[in-house]
């Protein structure tokens, strides 16, 4: 690992003021860290958001969670308020990495990072999402931009991600058996007009699938894409599973899903 | 005095283990120490056209950069292939030359091309990135399979050839052949694991200029051997200006009974800079550049008749040696593998042919199991397979061809002295509830799961390995053990063993056999090992040995304080010899029923005068001191065996296996403590369940490792296993005073071909290798839905 500079800000506006062009927010560090001790990543300063109390924490309101950006992702497992109005997300938090990961990762963290099979993105795109910033509101639909691309600009801070809560959802993740990210997670929330089925793993950045989408909106039944068959051309393929695997995975991973809520 | 072998005693080792006071080699620290890194091929295989230190050198902290051509210059050796192999047309193996630090050529990504040794660890990572290496890359020969077709990796090694070696009767297995109803064939890969002990590889080298002498730490599982191989073959010292220390090892496997080039290089380093020298492997290091396990391609065949009868058998294999031939390299998949081929059955005609190759991927050598692994899954997959095709039950098929009569002489080369196959195989089936199988098949079938269920019988030759036996081979050297046993004049006992314990558990098993054998309390006994400045020499930890070997010549030595014992109590009673008796740490003469206990003994031995006693209690002629050291070299491996019975379950829409039931019957002989050997059978179970279900070693095309991390290398987590049906048949080995057997690589022997053989029972007999990953399995549900709906 190279030698950086720490910092530890006492609020947003300094960790932003802080921010280059060369720098990186610390949160849990479970990205960053091991990124920069195996030579990927390295950074002249590491600028800690963890003292800032306002970015921790969990809020519901009548029809949103909001959850602050440092806010562990044990916190959110074992959070009543989240059992209690969206289980699906405590299910989603509990299944991140191992113990240590969540004892020490961030919502904040997996959002800004956006890698390709986290979870917590596909809670978003199925949650209709916002994720408040230091300096505006952005829809999530419009926050994940590609491979570990998102629509912050640079010394922009993820504040909390405020999620809506559906009538009834669902995230069913196949993991890859050797690091637990997803292969392919999916993500069913049936709200009141529409359902989101949103996919992680799948393709370079998470996205909403338009035809399970639609095929659930018209009947919320597993029956209703059971025979449907994806377009895998687009999708991964690594040593872990083929691009046909995985696009039969997104429907078999909506399938259950769907029989789960 | 109750006996304690048999019991569950528990580990002394645990209070050290569990509350942090273990002391491994990157615990330890020397002052004015010095940290290595070392810089390595980036590429499979290239030529070394410039390598410039000239940056690197003027780096903060730097003390010294050292190449390939230092190495050359001081005549350091290279690293060897431990046994010599002959082809079967009579030429000796090809084996290429293996400098510590490449100066020429390399041949895997991880090859060492210098060391840059500076004051901070950090201050050398940042120097060994200024080392600038032009290489000239060169195509990559990296598939097992086609490795005799590729470039010729070292000059001079045709076809990249190390031998092609038989074992066994070409042409009788040809008349076997002739005479079969059936012949069922198979072709199989056994996939490349990386052994992955939880504590990495390390070592820190000192040097001391007035006494000339070297002092190596290294996570070791023979520290003698690896004295032996670095003096006698490195040329980095006389063995006794060389100290080997091997502390505590967090796990081997394997991977640590090679000497590697970190040993040679900082050691001949610290000499040189008269400093010390500490390396540690990081967890990337460790997966590039330990020795990897397995990799064999394999075609084999059974000719059988049509009631079941094995009548013949071949095996065709081609294993991979990597890019180099190292200690166990050569003899894994030859004497250890070979005659095992023909597992648990009789089978009068048969043969081994392997081919061992070159490849530009890291050095392959022993892995749990060795050898064994290998045989044992090409044969019970076969078995499976004729058990399929003929119709016979997978249990009887297997009973038909037992032996049932001990000795059992096998045609290729073992005798074994002792088993009850039957046994173990009927024992197996009642725990397993092998008939209870078809309603939970129906219950599985009827939750719209696939399930399978899945046999295999093993035996294995442990206790490697005997003079008497590997001679007969032609296969050169027989490995014995050592044990030393010494009291203090106060009573208590040190025993000093050659075999080196990473996990094993010797301080508790072997304080139980010697608390058995001399009457002393377990507490007052200290295992010693791990030094080659202590105690005799001795040849190490692997292949099951441990207690075959290294227990017996504890017994020996304690037998041997016993009959000394015996003529001191003789003497100082008044008594002759013959007329003493041992029990329970006491010598007795049975005609006056006077008695001295050991420790009154120990005390005469060391102190032997006695006031106003005008004469010794020892005899004439008796040396003084009470210490024993016995060197025991067995007449025979020592055969475990056992039936091993799995059953999965399968989600034919995502293809995830889960291991539902696994329960292993086996046969270790006499157990001393039962406690440990579940241990054992555990941690086997879950390397060999590993094999079968999540770990491979993957190249790609130019040589890079695809899983050289744990993100990719699937290591199997407790939650991937059911509880484990443990089990055991007992027949005492009679080549040994114990009747004991080996534990230790069983698990990982049975438990790939048990596991495979169940799933592809559950997808009607496809073949799919190993391991069973989800997305291979799904295809195959896949094929077995369409050939389902045409056959309706
Ligand atoms: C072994 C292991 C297993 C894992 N398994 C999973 C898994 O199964 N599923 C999964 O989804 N994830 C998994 N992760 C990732 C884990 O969830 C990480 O914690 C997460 O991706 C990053 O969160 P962090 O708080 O650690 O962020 P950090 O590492 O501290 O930061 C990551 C990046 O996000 C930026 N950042 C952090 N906070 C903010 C903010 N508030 N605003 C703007 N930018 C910010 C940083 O600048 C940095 O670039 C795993 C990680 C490990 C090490």
């Amino acid at each position: 690992m190279k030698d950086f500079n720490y910092h530890s800000a006492k609020d947003s506006k300094e960790a932003s003021k802080l921010s280059s062009s060369n720098s990186a927010f610390l949160a849990g560090g479970m990205t960053t860290i091991p990124s920069m001790k195996l030579g990927l990543a390295s950074y002249k300063d590491l600028i800690d958001i963890k003292n800032i109390k306002k970015l921790s924490g969990i809020k519901v309101s009548g029809k949103s969670v909001t959850i602050g950006a440092t806010t562990k992702h044990v916190e959110v497992a074992n959070s009543k308020d989240v059992k209690k109005t969206i289980p699906s997300l405590a299910n989603l938090a509990e299944g991140i990495g191992d113990p240590q990961v969540r004892n020490r990762g961030t919502i904040g963290g997996s959002v800004a990072n956006n890698d390709p099979s986290a979870d917590y993105p596909s809670a978003c795109i199925a949650l209709n999402a916002t994720i408040h910033t230091n300096d505006r509101k952005i829809e999530a639909s419009k926050f994940f931009k590609g491979m570990f691309e998102t629509a912050l600009k640079k010394g922009e801070l993820i504040e909390a991600i405020e999620f809506q809560i559906p009538e009834k959802s669902s995230y069913q993740k196949h993991p890859n058996p050797a690091s637990r990210y997803a292969v392919v997670g999916v993500y069913v929330a049936k709200h009141k007009k529409d359902v989101n089925v949103a996919v992680t793993g799948a393709k370079p950045c998470v996205y909403n699938d338009k035809d399970l989408s639609k095929a659930l909106s018209n009947s919320f039944s597993s029956l209703s894409i059971q025979n449907m068959e994806l377009d895998s051309s687009d999708m991964n393929s690594d040593i872990h599973a083929s691009a046909e695997y995985r696009a039969s995975l997104v429907v078999t991973q909506a399938k259950k899903a769907v029989d789960a809520c | 005095m109750a006996s304690l072998v048999g019991s569950r005693v528990e580990r002394k080792e645990d209070k050290r283990f569990l509350t942090g006071k273990g002391r491994y080699t990157s615990d330890i620290n020397l002052a004015n120490q010095t940290y290595a890194i070392f810089v390595r091929s980036p590429h499979a295989r290239a030529k070394i056209k410039k390598l410039d230190i000239s940056k690197a050198q003027k780096s903060s902290g730097v003390v010294s950069i050292l190449t390939g051509s230092e190495i050359a210059e001081d005549k350091i050796g290279g690293l060897i292939a431990g046994w010599a192999i002959r082809s079967e047309d009579g030429t000796e193996m090809k084996c290429p030359a293996n400098p510590p630090l490449a100066k020429d050529i390399v041949n895997f990504v991880g090859d060492p091309v210098a060391v840059v040794i500076a004051e901070s660890l950090e201050e050398a990572k940042v120097a060994a990135e200024k080392v600038s290496v032009d290489y000239k890359v060169l195509k990559a020969v990296t598939s097992t399979a086609d490795a005799m077709d590729g470039d010729t990796i070292h000059e001079g090694i045709d076809k990249n050839l190390c031998f092609d070696w038989l074992l066994g009767d070409r042409q009788k297995v040809k008349e076997a052949f002739e005479k079969a109803d059936k012949v069922i064939s198979i072709d199989i890969i056994n996939n490349r694991l990386i052994p992955n002990a939880m504590e990495p590889r390390a070592c820190l080298a000192d040097y001391n200029s007035a006494s000339e002498e070297i002092t190596l730490y290294t996570t070791s599982q023979n520290p003698h051997l690896s004295r032996l191989i670095m003096s006698a073959f490195g040329n980095v010292s006389p063995e006794h200006k060389l100290r080997v220390v091997a502390p505590d090892v967090g796990g081997g496997f394997g991977s640590k009974i090679n000497v590697y080039n970190e040993d040679i290089v900082c050691s001949w380093a610290a000499k040189k800079i008269n400093r010390a020298i500490k390396w540690v492997a990081e967890r990337s290091e460790s997966f590039l550049t330990d020795i990897h396990g397995r990799d064999h391609v394999t075609h084999a065949e059974l000719a059988v008749t049509n009631d079941g009868k094995f009548l013949g058998f071949k095996n065709e294999t081609i294993a991979n040696l990597g890019a180099y031939a190292r200690v166990f390299g050569t003899v894994t998949p030859t004497y250890l593998f070979g005659p095992c081929a023909t597992g648990v059955y009789e089978i009068p005609a048969a043969y081994s042919n392997v081919k061992a190759v070159f490849t530009n991927t890291a050095p392959v050598d022993a892995y749990r199991g060795a050898g064994r692994p290998e045989a044992t899954y090409t044969i019970e997959r076969l078995v499976e397979k004729a058990s399929m095709e003929l119709g016979i039950d997978k249990t009887e098929l297997r009973m038909k061809n037992f032996p049932t009569a001990f000795p059992f002489k096998q045609t290729l080369v073992h005798t074994v002295d002792s088993g009850d196959y039957v046994a173990g195989m009927e024992k197996a089936k009642q725990m397993a509830d092998y008939n209870g199988y078809e309603a939970r098949r129906k219950d599985s079938e009827s939750r719209g799961k696939l399930r399978g269920i899945g046999v295999s019988s093993y035996f294995e030759a442990c206790g490697i390995a005997p003079s008497a036996a590997v001679m007969s081979l032609g296969c050169g050297v027989g490995l014995w053990e050592s044990a030393e046993v010494r009291f203090n004049p106060t009573g208590q006992v040190t025993v000093y063993t050659g075999s080196h314990s990473h996990g094993q558990s010797h301080q508790t098993t072997f304080a139980q056999i010697a608390a058995d054998e001399l009457g002393v309390p377990i507490e007052n006994i200290d295992i010693v090992h791990g030094d080659t400045d202590k105690g005799t020499f001795g040849m190490g930890t692997y292949g099951s040995r441990s207690l075959t070997v290294g227990g017996i010549a504890i017994v020996n030595a304690c037998k041997k304080i016993v009959e000394k014992g015996k003529r001191v109590t003789a003497k100082m009673l008044e008594a002759s010899p013959e007329d003493v008796e041992f029990k329970d740490g006491e010598f007795i003469v049975a005609k006056s029923n006077k008695k001295k206990t050991i420790g009154e003994i120990a005390f005469a031995c060391y102190l032997p005068g006695v006031r106003d006693e005008m004469k010794s209690p020892l005899p004439e002629g008796e040396e003084p001191g009470l210490k024993e050291t016995a060197f025991f070299d067995p007449s025979n491996f020592s055969f475990p065996a056992g039936t091993h019975i799995a059953e999965v379950e399968i989600d034919p829409e995502t293809g995830e296996v889960k291991l539902e039931k696994y329960t292993a019957c086996d046969d270790f002989g006499r157990i001393i403590n039962p406690m440990i050997v579940e241990g054992q059978v555990h941690g086997g179970l879950a390397q060999g369940i590993g094999q079968a279900l999540y770990e491979n070693a993957e190249y790609d095309e130019t040589g890079q490792l695809m899983t050289g991390s744990y993100m990719d290398y699937t290591m199997p987590r407790a939650d991937n296993f059911p509880e484990f049906n443990i089990g055991y048949t007992c027949t005492h080995a009679t080549t040994n005073p114990l009747g004991v057997k080996g534990c230790g690589e069983a698990g990982a022997i049975a438990a790939p071909p048990t596991v495979m053989n169940a799933v592809i029972d559950a997808l009607g007999g496809q073949e799919i290798t190993m391991p069973a990953t989800a997305e291979k399995v799904w295809k195959a549900c896949k094929n077995l839905k369409k050939s389902n709906s045409k056959a309706a």
